[in-house]
C-alpha cells in the first residue's frame, strides 16, 4: 500500500486536486433542471451531483427495502389469504351445512304439513312418529320409531303415511316401538281392489314384495288397479291406500289363486315420519263419492247450516233439507236433504258381497269400520269408481234408485253416514247434520256400533 | 540505463527554486493585471498570463506535485477574482502544472523554441479544458473558435517565450 502511494504520488495527488475543485465548483454552480425554468432560480450543482449520486444508492436501498418489505408484506398476505381461505372454506362449509339443515327442515315441514293435512282428512287419532331405525336384514322387515308406551302406543296400532298404510305396531317399549311393515313374510292385512272390489289378503314376501293372495283365477285383475284396505283384519282402517296392482301370477303356495303383486303406496324404503293411529274412529264416512278431493273443513261448511251462505240457502229447494243443493249434487246422490234427525246407521253395505269373494276368513264380513270420519277419508277413497265392479254387488242396499248413472254399482261401503260421528281430534265435525243413505228413502237400519279400540 | 541516468542527472541540474516572494508576488501580479488591465486594456485579453506563470513554475521546479499545486491556487485566485466559478481556472491549470512539470522532466524548456511550442499547447488545451468543464459541469456554452485560439496560442507563445527568459533571472539553485 505505501509502495502504490509513493509511486503513483503524483496522479493521485492531481485526482484529489481535481476532485476538491469539483467539489468547490459544484458548490457554486446552480443549473436549472429545466431550461424553460431557468428563472427559477436553479439547484446548485453540488446538489444535483449529491441526489445524482446518491439516487442510484438510495434507489437500490428503497428497491431492495421494498422488495424486502414487499417480499415480506406479500408473505404476509399470503399466509392471511391461506388463513382467510381456510375461514372462507369453513365459512362455505357451515353455510353448507346449515343449507342442508335448512333443506331438511323445508322438506320435513312439508311432509309434516302432508302429515297434518293427513290427519285432517282422517278421523282419529295419530300420534307422528319418527322412524330412528330399522331392521337392517332383509329376514325381517321391522322399523323402529320414536314413540312408545308412554306416548300411547299400544301393539298391532296400524302406521300409515299419507300415501298409504305401513305395518303396525310389533312391538312396543316405553320410549319406543318396533313396527312390522307390510311387506315382512309374517304381516298381512284385508285389502280389496278399489275398482273390482275383489278382497284378499296383502302379504308380505321374501323379496320384499307384496301379494294379495285369496283371489280365485276366474276374476279380473287389472294392472294399475288401486289397492285399499278392506278394514276386515280390525286393525288397518278402512280405504286406507296400499298401492297399485302391478302384476298378476298363479300363486306358487296355493294353485287354487292368484298372487296379485302390488307395489306399495308408500316408499317402504324410505320412511322418515309416520303416523300411529291410536285411536279409529266409529264413523262410516258420510262422503263416499267427491268429484274431487275436498277438505273436511269445506264439507262441514258445506252442510253446516251455520255455514252456509245466503244466496245458497234461498236457491236451495224447499226441501226441508239444510244442506246446500250445491253438496247435494256433488255427492252424487248419497246425501239426504231430509233434515231430520240422524238416522241410525246400516252395516257395511258391502259385506254381503264382500263375504261371497272373500273366501278365507276376511275379516270384512265382520268388519264395522269404526274410525273413518267422512271429512278425514282420502280423495283417493272419495273419488267414484272409475270402472263399475264386474261382480256387481246387489247387496248393497243402501244404494238410492235414484242415484245418478254414475255412480257404479257396487259403491263403497262408506257411503253409509253415521247419524251421530262421535268428536274426534282432527278435523272431524262434531255435529254431523242429518243424513241417510244415498238418496234412499228406507229408514236405514240401526248398526251395531263397536267400541273404539 | 544512459537515458536514466542522464535524466537524473538533468533533473539534478536543471531544478530550480524559488523564492517564498517571487513563489507569491509573481503570480499574484500576474492575476491582478490579467483581472484588472484587462478592463482598462482589451487586447490584453487575448493572454493568460496566470497560464504562463504557472507554466514557467511547474518546468522550473519539475515536480508535479508542486507544479499542479501551483496551477490550482493560481487558478482558484484567478477565478475568483474574475468572478466566475471558482474551480474553472482552477481545474484547467492544475492540469497544466501537472503536464507541464512532468514534462519538463523529459524535455529541454530552457530552449526559447521549445518554450513557445510548449507554451502555445498548454494554452490550447487549457482552453480545451476550461471550455469542457464550462460546458460540462457548469453548463454554459463557449464556442470553439479555431483561428482565435489558435492566435491566442501563438501569442502566448511568444509571450512566454519573452516572459519566461525575464523570470529565468528569479531562478535559484540549490
Amino acid at each position: 500500500m505505501e509502495n502504490f502511494f509513493s509511486r503513483y504520488k503524483n496522479p493521485l495527488v492531481l485526482m484529489a486536486v481535481l476532485f476538491i475543485q469539483v467539489i468547490a465548483l459544484a458548490t457554486q454552480v446552480k443549473r436549472a433542471e429545466d431550461p424553460k425554468a431557468a428563472n427559477s432560480g436553479g439547484t446548485r450543482l453540488i446538489r444535483v451531483w449529491t441526489v445524482t449520486a446518491i439516487t442510484p444508492f438510495e434507489r437500490m436501498l428503497v428497491g431492495t427495502g421494498h422488495f424486502l418489505r414487499n417480499t415480506w408484506h406479500n408473505y404476509v398476505d399470503l399466509h392471511n389469504v391461506r388463513k382467510q381461505n381456510l375461514e372462507l372454506q369453513q365459512e362455505v362449509a357451515r353455510l353448507k351445512m346449515e343449507q342442508v339443515r335448512l333443506r331438511e327442515d323445508a322438506y320435513q315441514a312439508q311432509r309434516l304439513q302432508a302429515l297434518l293435512g293427513f290427519k285432517e282428512r282422517f278421523v282419529g287419532r295419530v300420534l307422528p312418529a319418527q322412524v330412528i331405525a330399522t331392521s337392517g336384514s332383509e329376514q325381517s322387515r321391522v322399523i323402529s320409531i320414536d314413540k312408545g308406551s308412554h306416548d300411547g302406543v299400544r301393539a298391532d296400532m296400524p302406521v300409515i303415511t299419507p300415501d298409504g298404510i305401513v305395518g303396525k305396531v310389533k312391538e312396543v317399549f316405553p320410549l319406543g316401538s318396533q313396527v312390522l311393515l307390510i311387506n315382512d313374510r309374517e304381516s298381512g292385512a284385508g285389502v280389496v281392489l278399489q275398482n273390482s272390489r275383489l278382497q284378499g289378503v296383502l302379504r308380505g314376501t321374501s323379496g320384499g314384495g307384496l301379494d294379495v293372495s285369496g283371489i280365485t283365477p276366474d276374476e279380473k285383475v287389472e294392472i294399475g288397479e288401486p289397492v285399499v284396505t278392506s278394514g276386515g283384519d280390525l286393525i288397518y282402517p278402512r280405504g286406507v291406500p296400499v298401492g297399485t296392482v302391478t302384476g298378476v301370477s298363479p300363486d306358487r303356495d296355493n294353485g287354487t289363486f292368484l298372487a296379485v303383486k302390488v307395489k306399495p303406496a308408500a316408499d317402504l324404503n324410505r320412511l322418515e315420519e309416520v303416523l300411529v293411529v291410536t285411536e279409529v274412529a266409529d264413523q262410516i264416512p258420510a262422503v263416499a263419492e267427491s268429484p274431487a278431493p275436498q277438505r273436511a273443513a269445506d264439507i262441514l261448511a258445506e252442510r253446516l247450516p251455520s255455514v252456509s251462505k245466503p244466496e245458497e240457502d234461498a236457491g236451495k229447494p224447499a226441501t226441508g233439507g239444510t244442506v246446500p243443493s250445491t253438496s247435494a249434487q256433488g255427492r252424487t246422490g248419497t246425501q239426504s236433504t231430509t233434515g231430520k234427525k240422524p238416522a241410525a246407521l246400516k252395516k257395511d253395505a258391502t259385506l254381503p258381497a264382500d263375504q261371497k269373494k272373500t273366501p278365507g276368513p276376511t275379516p270384512s264380513t265382520k268388519a264395522t269400520v269404526q274410525g273413518v270420519a267422512a271429512s278425514t277419508i282420502p280423495g283417493s277413497m272419495a273419488k267414484p269408481k272409475a270402472t263399475p265392479s264386474p261382480t256387481p254387488t246387489p247387496a248393497v242396499t243402501t244404494q238410492h234408485p235414484a242415484a245418478p248413472a254414475s255412480q257404479p254399482k257396487g259403491a263403497p261401503s262408506n257411503q253409509v253416514k253415521r247419524p251421530k260421528p262421535q268428536a274426534v281430534s282432527g278435523a272431524v265435525a262434531p255435529q254431523q247434520p242429518e243424513a241417510t243413505d244415498s238418496g234412499s228413502q228406507q229408514p236405514p237400519a240401526p248398526v251395531q256400533e263397536r267400541p273404539p279400540r | 540505463m544512459n537515458g536514466v541516468v542522464s535524466l537524473t542527472s538533468r533533473e539534478e541540474v536543471d531544478v530550480h527554486h524559488f523564492s517564498w516572494p517571487v513563489s507569491l508576488g509573481i503570480p499574484a501580479l500576474a492575476i491582478f493585471i490579467q483581472v484588472y488591465l484587462t478592463r482598462q486594456i482589451h487586447f490584453i485579453e487575448i493572454f493568460d498570463l496566470p497560464l504562463l506563470v504557472t507554466i514557467f513554475f511547474a518546468v522550473a521546479r519539475r515536480r508535479p506535485v508542486p507544479g499542479m499545486i501551483t496551477g490550482a491556487l493560481i487558478g482558484t485566485v484567478q477565478d475568483a477574482m474574475a468572478g466566475i466559478p471558482i474551480g474553472l481556472n482552477g481545474i484547467a491549470k492544475t492540469m497544466i502544472g501537472y503536464l507541464a512539470s512532468s514534462l519538463g522532466v523529459k524535455l529541454d524548456v530552457d530552449n526559447p523554441g521549445s518554450r513557445f511550442l510548449m507554451t502555445s499547447g498548454f494554452f490550447l488545451i487549457h482552453h480545451l479544458v476550461f471550455m469542457v468543464i464550462d460546458l460540462g459541469l457548469v453548463g454554459a456554452s463557449q464556442p470553439w473558435e479555431w483561428g482565435h485560439n489558435v492566435i491566442a496560442a501563438l501569442a502566448n507563445g511568444f509571450l512566454a517565450v519573452v516572459l519566461f527568459a525575464g523570470l529565468d533571472r528569479f531562478k535559484q539553485r540549490r
